[in-house]
């Protein structure tokens, strides 16, 4: 979903393409109670996007993994997206090129001359993103609720320790994340340093 | 070395001009409320840590509390009574602690933070459902109906701790859709409609606006609630903070207390 989008901003002049831009990068700078407010009021039970689901399919994202999985999709995005963005914008159009001088079709080109070019940029992307979604906790606990086995993610969980006196396992818990967090950044800028 | 020289010159009397300002502010206190006789207007910062239960009777007696009280700043901050006892523990700065069940404060009593505890005010639990009850909820048991979403407070949450008492009791599983923080987060998923059904005290349900209403739990199912209040030993005004835990026994909180619904504690 993000990485479409990403080469859509980079590759096409539309109208109204700075404003995409601003509205795909929001949650960047949004707190993420926010976000969860809005994806209620949009996804709700109530709200106008949900309400219409809930009539036809019976089908809801309030307290289930998909509205976990929306919430924090919802977040951690635009992380991927402009990754993205940025590499499409960076590569060497001329090698695109060059392949279609020689005949190949847009998915040939795509598939095995822009893909390639970017794949070290998307799999950044997709890392930072993926551990963003980890820590993700004010979007879930407003949209999502608060559900072990279901809704709750780690740092809910550490959370709700801290809060009825378990400071061990909030303890322990918060190490596993910020030795996760750790590692990806440690990776990342490897990446990046052996890239360049 | 000569630079830190000068700061000393100046801090030294600073800090003794400080130290004696304290101490006059502090004796022309004393002096101010010896010579005052029945009933003592108290001043300074008092921040009042309260179960989340206690929001709207405890924000009706601020009102009251700073007419009678001008020189006295009041501050609040609710959540699940949990919660609270864990941030005191932390050292957050609070100086009296107002909890919804027995087991929060003994925490705090074990730990020897606060002073000895007064119960202050009783509760009842009430199942809470949407305005008009679409789902037809009339008993405990329906809340374990499929088809029935249910949202109730999470472990240690003293209103989701007395809910658990009582369905186990009565031998009713349920099967909650969410793990609240605290009553008005589970309130708030009713009003919204994202639950259709929660368990709170009485008295939010009736300080919960016309899109809640109450469906009755039989007196013989009902847990003992009792709210407990006590001063936090790290106080800096023990004379605010016991004048508003006295107030809460018997006094213009308490006056609150039984307007929001709640009973006086014998």
């Amino acid at each position: 979903m993000g990485i479409p989008l990403a080469w859509v901003l980079a590759r096409r002049r539309f109208p109204g393409r700075a404003l995409v831009r601003a509205l795909v990068t929001l949650p960047m700078v949004l707190p993420p109670v926010v976000g969860g407010i809005a994806l209620l009021y949009a996804f709700g039970r109530n709200g106008f996007a949900g309400r219409v689901l809930y009539d036809l399919t019976g089908w809801r994202l309030v307290f289930t993994t998909g509205g976990a999985i929306l919430a924090e999709t919802f977040v951690a995005m635009p992380f991927l997206v402009v990754t993205a963005e940025a590499a499409f914008r960076s590569m060497d159009r001329r090698a695109e090129d060059a392949a279609a001088t020689l005949g190949a079709s847009p998915a040939y080109r795509f598939r095995r001359v822009t893909f390639p070019a970017v794949a070290p940029a998307l799999a950044a992307g997709g890392a930072l993103t993926w551990a963003r979604a980890l820590g993700e906790f004010g979007a879930t606990i407003t949209f999502a609720g608060n559900l072990p086995g279901a809704t709750q993610t780690t740092p809910l969980l550490a959370y709700l320790d801290i809060e009825s006196g378990h400071e061990a396992t909030a303890l322990a818990l918060s190490l596993v994340l910020l030795t996760v967090s750790l590692l990806v950044l440690v990776a990342l800028r490897d990446r990046w340093l052996g890239n360049s | 070395m000569n630079k830190r020289a000068r700061w000393l010159r100046l801090a030294v009397p600073a800090v003794a001009t400080l130290a004696l300002l304290t101490a006059a502010c502090g004796s022309s206190s004393k002096s101010s409320s010896s010579t005052t006789t029945t009933k003592v207007a108290v001043t300074g910062n008092l921040n009042v840590f309260a179960a989340a239960s206690l929001t709207g009777a405890f924000n009706d007696a601020k009102t009251k509390l700073t007419v009678a009280n001008p020189g006295l700043n009041l501050s609040y901050n609710f959540a699940g009574s949990n919660a609270l006892v864990a941030q005191i523990q932390q050292g957050a700065p609070v100086d009296v602690f107002a909890s919804a069940d027995q087991k929060n404060m003994q925490t705090l009593v074990t730990a020897g933070l606060v002073e000895t505890p007064v119960a202050f005010a009783k509760n009842k639990l009430q199942i809470a459902v949407a305005a008009g009850n679409p789902k037809g909820i009339t008993s405990l048991a329906d809340l374990a109906k499929p088809g029935v979403t249910v949202v109730i407070e999470g472990q240690g949450v003293p209103a989701g701790d007395y809910t658990r008492q009582v369905l186990t009791k009565k031998g009713i599983t349920v099967t909650p859709k969410s793990l609240e923080t605290d009553v008005k987060s589970a309130l708030a998923k009713v009003t919204s409609g994202e639950a259709d059904a929660t368990v709170v005290y009485v008295t939010d349900v009736s300080a919960g606006g016309p899109k809640v209403q109450g469906v009755k739990i039989a007196d013989a199912d009902q847990p003992d609630i009792s709210y407990p209040i006590a001063v936090v030993k790290a106080t800096k005004n023990h004379a605010a903070a016991q004048a508003f835990v006295d107030s809460a026994v018997s006094g213009d909180v308490q006056q609150s207390l039984e307007a929001a619904g709640f009973s006086a504690s014998k």
